[in-house]
């Protein structure tokens, strides 16, 4: 067990990646000297070199598009979007390229690309560098996408999708590349499954589903909630596409009510799906309506306001007073 | 106040605007710009100081081949016409007119080389073997692609514009990756300076329409930068649907490979012997390891952009005249026959293999097998996926039900005639 955060934990499992696959490539920009924008790539370049830790040109569609050549001749290229906003050049390629070529070749191609994009508010920064779109990959066959929320996951999860043979996006959350856990470099344990949701806490009344940045504060909402002596269930998805439905319906199936709460607006996204799924699944189960914690249908607002966007404990908590007044 | 205080006409807008548009009339109406061409249409061989010893190292057996796949191609693209009329395709991209332009280039691949074509190559995969009646499958909508890209290293049709550019220059520099990788376990095991494979250079194909997509740029900035093994070979066929080339730029596209530092050829895209000379040339320079070439292939659409279009809405047929007086196969027909290459009995073989193919994809498609759902299923992801797993067993239960529906009519089947005499009572 080693303690490190978030960035330094992906940082360790793409050297680890780098070693164990001679395949493998990292491509973005800045990641080389500069170590990426936020260092997740740092020293990388001096231990592997510019052919294997790519400074690319300054184009998004182009790294994902160069990236997929890359992977038709057998290599198994990791992206870096420099922010969640910047990834639409790239979206093009993402989504009618990368998602597709398995389908379109009847099953004779693969096109194992991996892409990191650090996603989410709450760092006080300029418009484009705080988006959550997950929902919009998620919406593409063909696509898996998963999000860590602590050190030991983020250092597995990101191994795990280059071994992957589908692209796998990645969704990091930025705010947290900072927060400190411990990591088994040894072995993924109960992480050995990176689209398998978990059940960070038990709980008897509500079940909270959050994943990424938003875990820690499900977490302390949880604890809020506990001294006011509602038994709460947070489970941590870890996987946007696919969904564990089985963890979250037999939550569900328990404590009879349900709040799914992300930063990305709640039209159209993943609280939707989720909420659909578990009203067909678990109906007789429900106590309350599913209720949706998250952004407004809005741009995402400016830095001095963001506090009233995004989904907080307080947010979460009047979620559950709502859910169990029924 | 107005422009009266900025400074006099340093740069005259105006006097730019004439000159660029004067250009441009030159060379795209009838190109003054260097253009290689050695067959002209008149069916006599020029010569080009770098290009003639290209030409010259052609036997007569190759030659009498590019006549024959240029003549292959078009009774293939007559009949898939056909098919499409006979309501056997959804809908047909007809090549006529290009033949050159893609018997020329592809011949000049090797088979090492790896082809990404976008959705009018047809003659590109005839000259990599592929079969032309699974080539149909896309257009018949039994397959989004028809074909296995490894057996011929000729990629998939790429229908969104120019999005394949960028995955030919990764796959280049997978290419330049393997290279170092080779010659380091050949060191590192003795073997230094003996070749395992062959060096091999990947060619991309897109049009005057796609070129200005920002892929075509964003493929030329990488490929420029890591110096890819990669030759970009732009038909500019005049008309992106019915928009003219004069619309996409104002200069030559090959100039624009200038701008990305590598060279750029504009070559007669309806001269085959030009065109394979080029095409060697730049192939040859991407496999040594000298970078990206772009050849602009200068030819024209004859023919529809689709089976869906009517170039009659935007065009003259005087300047159809103008591009079928420079026909790829008469000129080349012209110069087989005048330097006694080939005779009646050659070109009546040809006529008959035409058809023969014809006769063989008319059959094909006709016996093409529509795909059961559950393939699409399978295929969405390489590994195990819940939701289409769920999704896959709804459907099986879902259909199973109109089974029963059937079995339970089938066993029913004797009461009509029992309903019909109630009725009659």
């Amino acid at each position: 067990m080693t303690t490190m955060t978030i960035a330094k934990a992906i940082n360790e499992g793409l050297r680890a990646t780098l070693n164990n696959n001679p395949r493998s490539l990292l491509m973005g920009e800045d990641i080389g000297a500069l170590g990426g924008v936020y260092r997740v790539t740092d020293g990388l370049i001096a231990e592997f070199g510019a052919d294997r830790v790519v400074d690319t040109p300054l184009a998004e569609s182009g790294i994902i598009g160069t990236a997929i050549g890359l992977s038709l001749r057998g290599y198994q290229p990791v992206c870096e979007i420099q922010f969640d906003g910047f990834v639409f050049p790239g979206f093009n390629q993402i989504t009618t390229q990368l998602a597709k070529m398995h389908s379109r070749s009847n099953g004779n191609l693969t096109v194992p690309v991996v892409i990191r994009i650090p996603y989410g508010g709450g760092i006080g920064s300029i418009e484009h560098h705080s988006e959550s779109p997950e929902a919009l990959f998620a919406h593409t066959a063909g696509l898996r996408i998963i999000t860590p929320s602590n050190p030991h996951d983020a250092y597995w999860m990101i191994q795990q999708a280059v071994d992957c043979q589908d692209p796998v996006i990645v969704f990091e959350p930025k705010r947290r590349y900072w927060l400190k856990g411990e990591v088994d470099t040894e072995t993924p344990g109960a992480s050995a499954d990176p689209f398998k949701a978990h059940v960070l806490r038990e709980g008897t009344d509500a079940t909270v589903v959050v994943y990424g940045p938003l875990v820690p504060v499900a977490l302390a909402a949880a604890e809020a909630a506990a001294e006011d002596g509602h038994s709460v269930e947070v489970i941590d998805l870890r996987s946007i596409s696919p969904i564990d439905f089985d963890t979250v319906t037999a939550s569900v199936r328990k404590t009879g009510r349900l709040i799914v709460a992300h930063e990305a607006p709640t039209f159209g996204g993943i609280g939707g799906e989720i909420a659909a799924r578990i009203s067909e699944r678990a109906f007789h189960s429900l106590e309350a309506p599913v209720i949706r914690v998250g952004g407004f249908h809005m741009p995402y607002p400016v830095a001095k306001v963001e506090e009233d966007y995004l989904p907080d404990i307080d947010r979460i908590l009047e979620a559950l007073d709502r859910a169990l007044a029924y | 106040m107005g422009a009266t205080h900025l400074p006099s006409t340093e740069f005259d807008g105006t006097e730019m605007d004439d000159r660029l548009e004067a250009e441009a009339e030159a060379q795209l109406g009838a190109p003054a710009e260097p253009m290689v061409q050695l067959l002209g249409p008149d069916g006599t061989l020029g010569s080009d100081p770098v290009f003639s010893k290209y030409a010259e190292k052609l036997d007569p057996d190759t030659l009498r081949g590019f006549y024959a796949d240029m003549a292959k191609i078009r009774r293939f693209d007559v009949e898939a016409t056909a098919l499409q009329r006979q309501g056997q395709l959804a809908l047909w991209v007809p090549l006529t007119g290009q033949e050159a332009a893609q018997i020329g280039s592809g011949r000049a691949s090797q088979p090492q080389d790896y082809i990404f074509p976008t959705y009018r190559e047809h003659g590109v995969a005839l000259t990599r073997n592929v079969d032309l009646a699974e080539l149909l499958r896309q257009f018949r909508g039994v397959s989004n692609g028809g074909w296995n890209p490894k057996d011929t290293n000729f990629h998939l049709y790429t229908l969104v514009l120019a999005a394949q550019t960028p995955h030919a220059v990764g796959y280049a520099m997978g290419i330049q990756r393997d290279q170092k990788l080779a010659a380091a376990n050949a060191v590192a095991s003795g073997e230094a300076g003996q070749a395992v494979e062959p060096n091999a250079a990947v060619m991309v194909y897109f049009g005057d329409g796609a070129s200005s997509e920002g892929d075509v740029h964003e493929s030329m900035v990488f490929a420029s930068s890591y110096q890819a093994p990669v030759v970009f070979f732009c038909q500019n066929n005049h008309w992106a649907i019915s928009v003219p080339s004069s619309v996409q730029t104002r200069i030559p596209l090959a100039n624009r490979a200038k701008g990305y530092g590598f060279p750029g050829i504009r070559v007669d895209g309806n001269d085959v012997i030009a065109v394979h000379a080029v095409t060697e040339w730049a192939l040859e320079q991407a496999r040594e390891g000298h970078g990206p070439v772009l050849i602009e292939a200068f030819t024209y659409r004859v023919g529809a952009h689709t089976t869906a279009d009517d170039p009659t809405k935007y065009r003259g047929s005087a300047e159809e005249g103008l591009w079928r007086a420079k026909d790829p196969l008469e000129r080349l027909e012209k110069y087989l026959r005048a330097e006694g290459l080939a005779d009646d009995a050659f070109f009546e073989q040809v006529k008959a293999d035409g058809d023969e193919l014809a006769a063989y994809v008319r059959k094909t498609t006709h016996d093409l097998e529509t795909p059961d759902i559950r393939t699409a299923f399978a295929n969405t992801y390489v590994e195990a996926h819940p939701l289409v797993a769920e999704e896959l067993a709804w459907f099986e239960d879902y259909s199973a039900g109109f089974a029963d529906a059937e079995t339970a009519q089938a066993t029913s089947d004797p009461a009509p005639a029992e309903q019909t005499d109630r009725a009659a009572q």
